[in-house]
């Protein structure tokens, strides 16, 4: 059994704080992806829980025991490198056992092991290659397969796949997924693209500035982000923010976004809107495919509005418009038929039914 | 800070110290591990050059401290400043000489194809690679006052036979020109390497833009180079300044004292002559040189260092 | 494309296509010229230390052309083999060198290894008094060397002055500096990951450098063992200036100082000594030039 809780975690370098207080429990089996911008903190955190960096304060345990002091070797897990850390000396063979005849282990039972992993990651005939005769995509699998040799108690995968090319990578996530599948093993997943982290994640953590911001599932993130950073970090194209006012009019709360522009905010949300009305800094969030082409039917929350497009971006299945609403850039997701122009006026339909509120002031999403 | 770390280590469960004792141990392991480095530093390099200024302020038989005596003995004598102004013109010639080469031939080897400049660097780095002792030796017979090579080939074409190490001027031009038919190759593979570092497509950029072939070395490749010209230049002046191989078997400085240079004449007057501590002395000479030379360097690596 | 656009130019202004060509046709020849050129300077010495060893005496001492030989023998060498003093030099140096490069890689090795990546307070200042200690010349430190040699002897009793071995005591102060040095260049171009995954797969910081980082950097290996080599062998300030017997000569002071014999010069068998004494270092560099030649850029280009 292998959870992995981490208490206050806190890393400084000299008089600069990498990670300011972090606390996460991670369940057995659970497959955790740290995400965030370059510097957030995630890949320290990361190599913290492996023991390659000390932790300057907190407590990390893993199985339930404090790891604090125990070296890396010790601490039973096993990791997986961006840029691979394939011995180029040794094949394939030589790789995946290096740790286990570090360890003594019997040389049957490091065949079987290596054998065993080679079969689930197919790099069976792989094995007496070295590292540089083999494809991005494969080196990627010995370095999975180096970590699912040693059948630790915790994977930890260091941006694994941001050196392969777009279509490798997509590849090689499925197969991160699938080996998750059949080995389960707790794994602990640092990226820095929000499309991995909600695609393999059970959870996804998402840090920033050396803080969580947000713990969730993947859905929970991507419809109700706790913050401003986290809905702006999840999803693509990013999430829309335009200023806004909260006004009470007869009872009823309006979103104004420019003098001639507001809707109605949907009656659910009414209640828990009230008290921010006249509050200043107010960002009304709302995702592009929210901001769709005007259909016939008009459903309940949906409103219409006239706009000038400035920029059309065909995508095939779908055509992103650009235009400026209240000093903001704004970017919708409408039908490839339905005659966006750059230049010209179209009639948008917005859906407030899923729409945030977020106070700019505290970065908190209402 | 640390106090901080250590305070908050101590208040936590024992079980709190020994990664961080791990960590220190490394540096413990580190430092044992360069440890006969440090020593062979200190003993045999640090504390000799050290101990050669305390030689420098003793009297001959080393019994006196006579100060700056040496030195102003030394700046007193007219073959001394022979030796400075023979060691610098030794030095600055044979290193000009040397670099221009070495880059002429670098481009030359650069124009062929590639697949035989392999063979051409292969022939053409030979002098370096033979010991400066033995193959001064070669140069030692080639220079011969009555058997010369060079003569017999220059009594053939109708000219004067050269008496190459026995008149001062000859002499001094015959220590040159062996100095810099050993170090050009060193030049030519600096120069080589560097040429193999500048993007083809800068050329190509460059071309369209309609520049010659010298613009091109000009605007191109010299600005390019600049970094491994100046290192190789630093170098190799610090070695032809040091040298000591090629004047000792060539002419063991002379005729007279004509092209004695620092180390010779410091291993004549040191150890030839059994005067240590002037010998000491004339050797100090190099160190400003070589001084200047090697904070040159040292910058230019640091500067490197910080890039990376 | 690019095919109409030479056709037209071909077309409109025939004679400019055809010079491009011809003139990387006339650099191309000019090249090869100079550099024929330089070849024979730069081969020359080499080749006539080659002739002259293959010259009977009176030939040697005959008017002919001196370019050529016209009555080759082996007879130089042969004495020369034969003679227990040549013999005695080529062990001596052979001895030398091989402890030196020993001795040296040992130590630097070790070093770089520890420089390069364990780190300890004031590493990387020693790194760069590494560096330093490699711009010292040899010439700069024989003397006190010397004088210290002679205190040795006076204190302990040990005599160091006129023995070939001492020679492994004082050529390491050449070579350590500069090997360690391009081997921390070497050691630092080697991922970190690399060692943070041999910590995780629970090497030792010995079992890291023995079985990851050797490995790896073997070519900077070579490299430094090569460089070590060629300057323990044809180091000749140290030998000349503390050994004086001819038992105790290593082969370069042993060919300059007891070969020419006051006026009597032997230069058949100098040049045939000469040339055996370069032949060690040079068949190194035919095997392994890429090596050689790595080495001697990784000083200025490394760190």
């Amino acid at each position: 059994m292998a959870q992995v809780s981490l208490r206050k975690v806190i890393k400084k370098y000299d008089e600069v704080l990498a990670v300011r207080g972090v606390d996460l429990d991670i369940a057995d089996k659970e497959f955790i992806v740290l995400v965030g911008p370059s510097g957030c903190g995630k890949s320290t955190t990361l190599r913290m829980i492996a023991g390659l960096e000390e932790i300057s304060g907190g407590d990390i345990a893993i199985g339930g025991d404090v790891v604090n002091d125990v070296p890396p070797k010790d601490r039973d897990i096993a990791m997986v490198f961006q840029n691979y850390a394939l011995y180029p000396h040794m094949n394939v063979y030589e790789n995946m056992s290096f740790g286990l005849k570090l360890k003594k282990t019997p040389k049957q039972e490091i065949d079987q092991r290596v054998r065993a992993a080679a079969g689930i990651l197919d790099i069976t005939e792989l094995l007496d290659r070295k590292p540089k005769q083999l494809s991005g995509g494969q080196r990627q699998r010995v370095a999975m397969g180096r970590a699912i040799v040693r059948d630790p108690k915790v994977f930890l995968f260091d941006e694994p796949l941001s050196n392969l090319d777009a279509k490798l990578r997509v590849q090689m996530r499925t197969e991160i997924k699938k080996v998750h599948q059949k080995v389960r093993t707790t794994t602990v997943y640092v990226t820095h693209d929000q499309v991995e982290a909600m695609t393999l994640a059970d959870r996804v953590v998402v840090m920033n500035a050396g803080l969580i911001e947000q713990v969730g599932t993947p859905n929970d993130l991507y419809h109700s982000p706790a913050t401003k950073f986290v809905a702006g970090f999840i999803g693509s194209p990013a999430m829309n923010f335009i200023p806004c006012q909260l006004e009470q009019a007869a009872g009823a709360l309006r979103v104004r976004l420019s003098d001639k522009l507001s809707f109605p905010v949907p009656d659910g949300r009414t209640a828990r809107y009230t008290s921010n009305v006249g509050k200043p800094n107010l960002i009304l969030g709302l995702r592009p495919e929210h901001i769709a082409e005007t259909r016939p039917h008009i459903e309940p929350n949906q409103h219409d509005f006239d706009q000038v497009i400035e920029v059309v971006e065909p995508m095939g299945m779908e055509t992103l418009v650009y235009f400026t609403l209240a000093g903001a850039e704004v970017c919708g997701r409408v039908n490839p038929n339905a005659g966006a122009t750059a230049e010209r006026s179209m009639k948008l339909r917005a859906d407030l039914s899923n729409m945030h509120l977020i106070d700019d002031t505290t970065g908190k999403v209402l | 800070m640390a106090d901080i770390v250590a305070s908050s280590a101590a208040a936590r469960a024992s079980g709190r110290t020994s990664l961080h004792k791990v960590m220190q141990r490394k540096s413990t392991i580190a430092f044992l591990m360069a440890l006969p480095l440090i020593l062979m530093i200190f003993i045999l390099v640090a504390y000799p050059a050290g101990y050669a200024i305390w030689l420098s302020m003793l009297n001959k038989s080393m019994t006196k401290f006579v100060g700056f005596g040496n030195f102003d003995f030394l700046f007193k004598r007219a073959t001394f400043w022979e030796i400075v102004l023979q060691s610098c013109i030794f030095a600055i010639t044979a290193v000009i000489f040397k670099a221009i080469i070495g880059f002429v031939v670098a481009h030359f080897v650069n124009n062929i194809p590639t697949k035989g400049q392999r063979k051409w660097r292969g022939m053409l780095l030979v002098p370096w690679v033979i010991p400066a002792a033995m193959s001064t030796l070669s140069w030692l017979w080639l220079f011969d006052p009555s058997y010369s090579a060079f003569n017999w080939i220059f009594v053939h074409l109708g000219l004067p036979k050269i008496s190459w190490l026995g008149e001062a001027g000859w002499a001094r031009f015959s220590v040159i020109l062996v100095n810099v038919w050993i170090g050009a190759p060193f030049f030519l593979i600096m120069y080589l390497a560097a040429l193999k570092s500048v993007p083809e497509q800068l050329y190509e950029a460059a071309s369209i833009d309609g520049a010659t072939w010298w613009q091109r070395i000009w605007f191109v490749t010299l600005p390019m180079m600049r970094n491994i010209i100046a290192i190789t230049i630093l170098f190799s002046t610090i070695v032809t300044f040091a040298n000591f191989d090629i004047v000792r078997v060539l002419t063991a400085g002379g005729p007279l004292t004509a092209t004695h240079v620092f180390a010779t004449w410091a291993f004549k007057v040191g150890i030839e002559s059994g005067d240590i501590p002037l010998g000491a002395t004339v050797s100090l000479f190099m160190v400003p040189i070589l001084a200047v030379a090697a904070t040159f360097i040292l910058r230019d690596i640091s500067k490197r260092g910080s890039e990376v | 494309m690019a095919n109409a656009a030479v056709a037209t130019a071909g077309a409109v202004r025939p004679l400019r296509y055809g010079s491009i060509s011809r003139d990387r046709k006339w650099a191309l020849r000019w090249s090869y010229f100079f550099l024929t050129l330089f070849a024979i300077f730069f081969l020359m010495p080499p080749f006539y230390m080659l002739i002259t060893s293959l010259k009977p005496k009176e030939e040697i001492a005959a008017i002919t052309n001196p370019w050529w030989v016209y009555a080759p023998t082996l007879d130089n060498f042969i004495e020369l083999l034969t003679q227990n003093a040549y013999m005695t030099f080529f062990r001596n140096s052979a001895i030398v060198s091989v402890c030196v490069v020993i001795v040296t890689m040992l130590i630097s090795v070790i070093a770089a290894f520890s420089l390069a990546r364990m780190k300890f307070w004031g590493s990387a200042t020693l790194a760069t008094g590494v560096f330093l200690t490699y711009l010292i010349p040899d010439t700069l430190l024989f003397i006190p060397l010397f004088k210290m040699m002679s205190w040795v002897r006076d204190t302990t009793g040990i005599e160091l002055v006129n023995h070939w071995w001492t020679m492994i005591i004082l050529y390491p102060t050449l070579t350590v500096p500069f090997c360690t040095w391009i081997m921390i260049g070497y050691f630092a171009s080697i991922p970190k990951e690399l060692d943070e995954a041999a910590l995780i797969d629970g090497a030792t910081w010995m079992q890291t450098l023995t079985r990851i980082f050797i490995p790896v950097a073997l070519p900077g290996i070579i490299a430094a063992t090569i460089f070590c080599f060629t300057v323990s062998w044809a180091q000749f300030l140290y030998p000349l200036a503390f050994t004086t017997s001819t038992t105790e000569l290593v082969l370069p002071v042993g060919i300059v100082t007891t070969l020419i014999k006051g006026d009597v010069f032997n230069w058949g068998q100098i040049m045939a000594g000469a040339l055996l004494g370069a032949a060690p270092p040079l068949i190194i560099y035919a095997f392994l030039m890429d090596y050689y030649i790595a080495g001697l850029t990784a000083g200025a280009t490394k760190g």
